[in-house]
Formats: C-alpha cells, sequence, structure tokens
C-alpha cells in the first residue's frame, strides 16, 4: 500500500511548500493538505492549506477528515537564528508532541517522515569523522538547538515503537545550502570574506536544498522505516568552501574565547549562533550510505551544492526585478479552488524560475559571459530582447550576443 | 510498506551486516579536488615534503628500509610501529619511506589522538598531513570500507613521554584497540621497528608547569626546545634512522567475531609488542654508531 493522503505539517516553511509543490506534480498521490500557524510563501495548486497550530484535538480531526494515511512533518527548526529560543522550544519541542499525540489517537496511524537535524549528534571534539545512524552523541547535548532535536526524536521514537506496524522514518540533515533558502550558513558564506576560527579549518559537508526535498519524497513513497542521515557525497574543508565561492576565509573569531568573539560581530550584522560555533572549530561529516543503500540518489556533491550557491551568489543582482512576491489571499484560492467559474485557471505558478522577469539594469555587466550565457535559457523572449539591445548597446560581447540570437532563433 | 523488514529505529537498515555491504555506497572521487574527505591536501603535503620531509629523509636521517616488500599492495593493512620524540618524525618517515621504496606507493594515514582536533594550528594542518583522529569508527572507515594504509602507535602518549633513559624500551600497548580495529576489518598487522627516532631528539625531562601553562599534551625538554622557542621543537640531531617492516600478522582467519575474545585480543597484542621489541634489540645490537649507522 501506497501513501496517497498526506498531510505537510509546517507547508509555510520554504522545506513545506518546495515539498508540497514537488508532490502535487505526482498523481498518485490523492490529496495534500497543508498546515501552518502561518500562510504559505508559496503558489500551491492542489494543497488544502489549513491554518492552525499544534494542537492535538484540531489535528486529529484533520487527520481523520482527511483520511491521511502519511504525514510529513518538515517544522522542525534547526538554525537557532531563525527563531528565539523559547519559540524553537515550542516548536520543536511542544509541536511535535502534539502532532504525534494526534496521529496516535486516529484509528490506524499514519505512516511519519520526520524531518531532523544533524544537529542530533552535536559537535565535539572525540568525535568520529563519520557519524552512522547508529552513533549516538557521547556527550551531553551542548546546545539549545541540540537539546531539543534530541527530545524531538525521542519522542518520534517513542510513536513508532507504539506502532510497530506503521513505517516512521526519520531523516539527519546536514546543513543545507539553496537559492531559495536563508540560514546563518548561507549568510556567513554571503560575505565577502569567509569568517574562521583561527587555527581551524574544520571539515563540512551541505546537501542541496532540492535533495532535501527529494529525499522526503523518496522517504515517503517508499514508506523508509528507520534512521537515516541526508548529506550529499564529498566532505570539504572550510576553506575548500570559501575557495569555491571565491572568496578568501578571514580567521576573525579568536581560538579562546570564540563566544566573546563572535558576539563582537553582532554589531556588524554577523550572527553566528553557538551550534554553528562549535561546527566552525570540530566541523562535522555523517555517512550517508544506509539512505543511498534504500535506493536514493542524491543529486547534487556538496562540492557542487556549494557551486550552486555561488552562481546564485552572482546572480543575485540579476533578480532584483523580480515580480510581485506572492501573498496568499484566503478568498482568492478559496475562488480557484471551489468556484464553478474558475476553469482550469490554477495554472503553473508563475515566476517559479526565479529569473522569470529580468530588467537589463545594474550588476549585469559584472557577470562573465559564460555566467549570462548560462541563465538565458531561463528568459522570456521579451527579457531577451531587451538583454541583447542592452548588450549591444554596452559590452558587446560577441559570445553574450551570439548565444542570445541563438536561442531567439530556436525559439522562433 | 508493510513488507519490508522491520529493524528498530535507533538502528536503522544498518545492523552490521547490512553496514559491511555498503562499500559500493562511497562516494566518488572528485577529480577537480585536492583535498580527500578526511581533509588531507595533495598541496600541503607537497610543500611539506618539498620543504623538510624529503631533506630529512635522505640527508639529515639517511633512513635505510627493510622488509619494504611486508607492506601489502592493496587492501587495508594496519601498521603498527614504536613511538618517540618529543614532535615526532618517525610517522613521517615511515609514510615517506613506503612512498618511495614500495613498488606501488599508497597514502599512509596516522592515527593522533583527539587532542589535536582542538587544538588551533594542529587542528588545521595534521589532517592536511593525512592525520586522522584515532577513533575506532574512523580507523575501521580506513581499513575497511576505503581499503587504506592506516599506521596507529599503541603506545600513544607514553611513548613520546618517555625520556631519553627509557630509549628503546616499549611502553604497554593500550588495551589492544589496534588489534580490534584490525580484526573487524580483518586488515592485516604489519609490525614496523624503527630505529633512530630516540636519538634524533632525546626527551630529558618533561616541564609540567609549561605544559599546564600551555594546555599542550606535553611540552618535553629537548636539545633545543623550549629554550629556542616554538621551532625548536623541529630540531633533530642527524641520527641513522632504520625502519624494519615485518611480516604481517593476518587477522581474517580467527574465526566469528574474533574481536570479542579479550583473551585472544591481548594475545595478540602481546604478540605484536613483543615482535618490535625483538626486532628493534636486534638492530640495536647490529648497529656500530648512532650516527652513522
Amino acid at each position: 500500500m501506497r501513501a496517497r493522503r498526506i498531510l505537510i505539517t509546517g507547508v509555510a516553511t520554504h522545506w513545506g511548500g518546495a515539498l508540497a509543490r514537488a508532490l502535487e506534480a505526482d498523481p498518485e498521490i490523492e490529496a495534500i493538505v497543508g498546515i501552518d500557524r502561518e500562510d504559505p510563501v508559496v503558489e500551491l495548486e492542489r494543497t488544502e492549506f489549513v491554518r492552525v497550530g499544534a494542537q492535538h484535538q484540531l489535528l486529529r480531526r484533520i487527520l481523520r477528515a482527511a483520511r491521511i494515511d502519511a504525514v510529513i512533518d518538515t517544522r522542525m527548526i534547526v538554525d537557532s537564528t531563525t527563531a528565539a529560543p523559547r519559540a524553537a522550544h515550542e516548536n520543536n519541542i511542544i509541536g511535535t508532541m502534539e502532532l504525534l499525540a494526534a496521529c496516535s489517537s486516529t484509528d490506524e496511524p499514519p505512516a511519519l517522515v520526520f524531518k531532523s537535524s544533524a544537529h542530533w549528534y552535536g559537535c565535539n571534539q572525540d568525535d568520529p569523522a563519520y557519524f552512522t545512524e547508529d552513533m549516538s552523541p557521547r556527550n551531553r547535548p551542548r546546545t539549545a538547538l541540540q537539546r531539543d532535536i534530541v527530545e524531538a526524536e525521542a519522542a518520534v521514537v517513542e510513536y513508532a515503537e507504539r506502532h510497530p506496524q506503521t513505517p516512521v522514518a526519520v531523516l539527519r540533515f546536514v546543513n543545507v545550502l539553496g537559492p531559495g533558502l536563508r540560514t546563518s550558513h548561507t549568510d556567513l558564506l554571503g560575505l565577502p570574506a569567509v569568517p574562521a576560527i583561527l587555527g581551524f579549518d574544520p571539515r563540512y559537508q551541505f546537501v542541496h536544498e532540492d535533495d532535501v526535498v527529494g529525499a522526503l519524497g523518496h522517504a515517503l513513497r517508499e514508506g523508509l522505516h528507520g534512521t537515516y542521515n541526508c548529506a550529499a557525497d564529498g566532505v570539504l574543508a572550510w576553506s575548500e568552501v570559501a575557495g569555491l565561492l571565491g572568496k578568501l576565509p578571514a580567521p576573525i573569531l579568536s581560538p579562546w574565547g570564540t563566544g566573546l568573539s563572535a558576539a563582537a560581530l553582532r554589531p556588524l550584522g554577523i550572527r553566528i549562533p553557538p551550534e554553528m560555533l562549535r561546527q566552525l572549530r570540530f566541523g562535522r561529516a555523517v555517512d550517508n550510505r544506509a539512505l543511498k543503500a534504500t535506493g536514493h540518489r542524491l543529486r547534487y556533491t556538496t562540492r557542487e551544492t556549494v557551486l550552486k550557491l555561488r552562481e546564485h551568489q552572482r546572480l543575485r543582482p540579476l533578480r532584483s526585478r523580480m515580480g510581485e512576491p506572492y501573498r496568499y489571499e484566503r478568498e482568492v484560492e478559496e475562488f480557484l479552488r471551489r468556484s464553478p467559474a474558475a476553469q482550469g485557471a490554477l495554472g503553473a505558478p508563475a515566476g517559479a524560475s526565479g529569473v522569470g522577469r529580468l530588467g537589463p539594469a545594474g550588476g549585469f555587466d559584472a557577470l562573465e559571459a559564460e555566467e549570462v550565457v548560462a541563465v538565458l535559457d531561463a528568459l522570456d523572449p521579451a527579457s531577451l530582447q531587451a538583454l541583447r539591445a542592452h548588450e549591444a548597446g554596452n559590452a558587446a560581447r560577441p559570445r553574450v550576443l551570439a548565444a542570445i540570437d541563438a536561442l531567439i532563433a530556436g525559439r522562433g | 510498506m508493510a513488507e519490508r523488514p522491520r529493524t528498530p529505529l535507533r538502528d536503522p537498515g544498518a545492523v552490521p551486516a547490512v553496514r559491511e555491504d555498503l562499500r559500493s555506497g562511497l562516494p566518488a572521487v572528485e577529480a577537480e579536488r585536492h583535498v580527500t574527505d578526511w581533509g588531507r591536501s595533495e598541496r600541503v603535503e607537497a610543500v611539506v615534503d618539498r620543504l623538510a620531509v624529503d631533506f630529512l629523509y635522505r640527508l639529515w636521517f639517511r633512513v635505510s628500509v627493510e622488509g619494504i616488500e611486508h607492506v601489502p599492495a592493496r587492501g587495508g593493512a594496519l601498521v603498527v610501529s614504536n613511538h618517540s620524540g618529543a614532535l615526532p618524525p618517525d610517522a613521517a618517515m615511515i609514510a615517506k619511506a613506503i612512498k618511495e621504496e614500495h613498488p606501488r606507493p599508497r597514502p599512509l594515514h596516522l592515527t593522533v589522538e583527539h587532542f589535536f582536533k582542538g587544538y588551533p594550528g594542529f587542528s588545521m594542518l595534521l589532517p592536511k598531513l593525512g592525520a586522522v583522529p584515532a577513533h575506532p569508527a574512523n580507523v575501521h572507515r580506513l581499513l575497511w570500507d576505503e581499503q587504506q594504509l592506516v599506521l596507529v602507535f599503541p603506545e600513544g602518549r607514553k611513548g613520546t613521554e618517555k625520556l631519553y633513559k627509557d630509549r628503546y624500551r616499549l611502553r604497554r600497548f593500550g588495551r589492544g584497540g589496534f588489534v580490534q580495529a584490525a580484526m573487524r576489518a580483518r586488515a592485516p598487522i604489519v609490525p614496523v621497528a624503527v630505529v633512530g627516532a630516540e636519538e634524533a631528539q632525546p626527551v630529558f625531562a618533561q616541564l609540567s608547569l609549561l605544559q599546564r601553562l600551555t594546555g599542550l599534551l606535553y611540552v618535553p625538554l629537548t636539545p633545543t626546545f623550549p629554550h629556542l622557542g616554538p621551532l625548536g621543537m623541529l630540531g633533530y640531531l642527524p641520527a641513522k634512522f632504520t625502519i624494519r617492516f615485518m611480516e604481517p600478522i593476518p587477522t581474517d582467519d580467527l574465526g566469528d567475531e574474533p574481536w570479542e575474545d579479550q583473551a585472544l585480543v591481548q594475545t595478540i597484542a602481546h604478540d605484536v609488542r613483543a615482535r618490535i621489541q625483538d626486532e628493534l634489540d636486534d638492530m640495536l645490537a647490529q648497529r656500530a654508531s648512532v650516527w652513522l649507522g
């Protein structure tokens, strides 16, 4: 039996939204219900959004009414700069408890895919070079974030033990990078030079945001049971990450009193959370082979993930003039879904590519010819024409002009 | 969904039997990179080799190597050696010997204490030169999954802390963890005896006050350290080095899960230790001069 009726928690988070969109494309999935406290930030086609907090009575009614057979929980906060400690604790612990209570109280408890984090392992001096899923942290949790994640996972394990017939997958993701995502890591890597602790060059592993969505979908489709690390292949040194981004590492954090020197950076707008300081000192990597052995293939290696980030960083000036950001309007969504007058108007969400509308404005001339050529595909014909005129009037690089002409000819 | 074999959640599709078959899941090597997943850097290694190791190996220590054929040309193997010196040159010389003399040179990974991962500078440099923290899981991954050569000094700190008057007297070999690691990986143990390192950097005393002040593992008194500053750590005397590789001890014919058998583990650990000590005594007896060999 395959899960057909899905509930996604945290659909207003980056993950929830991306995952809902990915699942919408799967014809075998009958129904997708997305819940969150906040309105979604991406346009959803057939996902039914319900605005609800973590109250198990309400959740139980939704689970029953929609006959949900699988829950994907993407709600976990795994970056302590994104929420106040209390709010993160509330979300990670209480939210998980309420959700599990609701799941337990249905007649047939739904399968569960739980998005967790490699922060579960902590980050210590005597860590192995690769954590496997059967290892447990040897030390007590050092950060509030790790404590919360450990506790939430323990609740999930208890749920799995209480319902032995229900597949429960816990996916521990390493730090995620991607164009759609802002984390304390993307912030730090976006600086002109990449801060580091003097005398340390930690090992780092990343995973691309698309691969996160892919892995959650894989766990759902395969009905995976167990704990799995999810990380891209390859472990980079922090200096290597900086090099791939075309930047220099800046050892501005002192090896002793690192917390103090990090605090000194806060007035400059550089926020380095405690769990990241530990990673910048000791580094961390996980063994991703158990998940691979279930037949899952990741699209990007760690190196490619970082290169994707570089591409995004270089192209950001181009994206400044994108269309209006999506705003959730309940009445409009209701109309599009329910009204007999709305016939197929709920087309593919616009602006998905991110480079949808391009103004031939600032930042463009700073790009290399190859980079310009790489983004041409994503442009609509009007922008292409405008870009050609701009290029001819300014730099007039023959490679760029030729590529645009070829593209216009090909489309016409 | 229900037909999938159920494993406890804490222990995923990774009961030991399954995990052993995960070798095919190892990440592919990316040719564009010059740093390995362990943090080893070709460039840094090449620079250090050109600046120091090559000179020390050829001219300063005039290393002579015996029994290089005992180092397997393929598959994982655990190289076990005696250890000495304040900033021990023996590891670098053994790695260089395999690189120079072996018909199929292979990189050698050196296990070091976790301490170095937390100490600024060391933490950055040592992994680039092929050092990995001495965690059983690390050794297992290198030996079994990646089929690499790993060098351990079972004496550990006890070896580097010992004074000149105790030279060439092997310390206790830990709790036999290295034997268990080799057994789990079914990798042979290659004992190695190194003569010369003790005289290259004699340690006359341990300075416990300085040790406490710097937070280092130990602060030795050598002919050049600490009075000539941190670089005095590199002050080696030109003793003649001899490295003798001994016949490998197989560990794959010891039955099922031999690592559970504490007595067997201890027996093999003692055996390895005795072999190295015998070989050292033999080499010392043959040696006419500390400086000329």
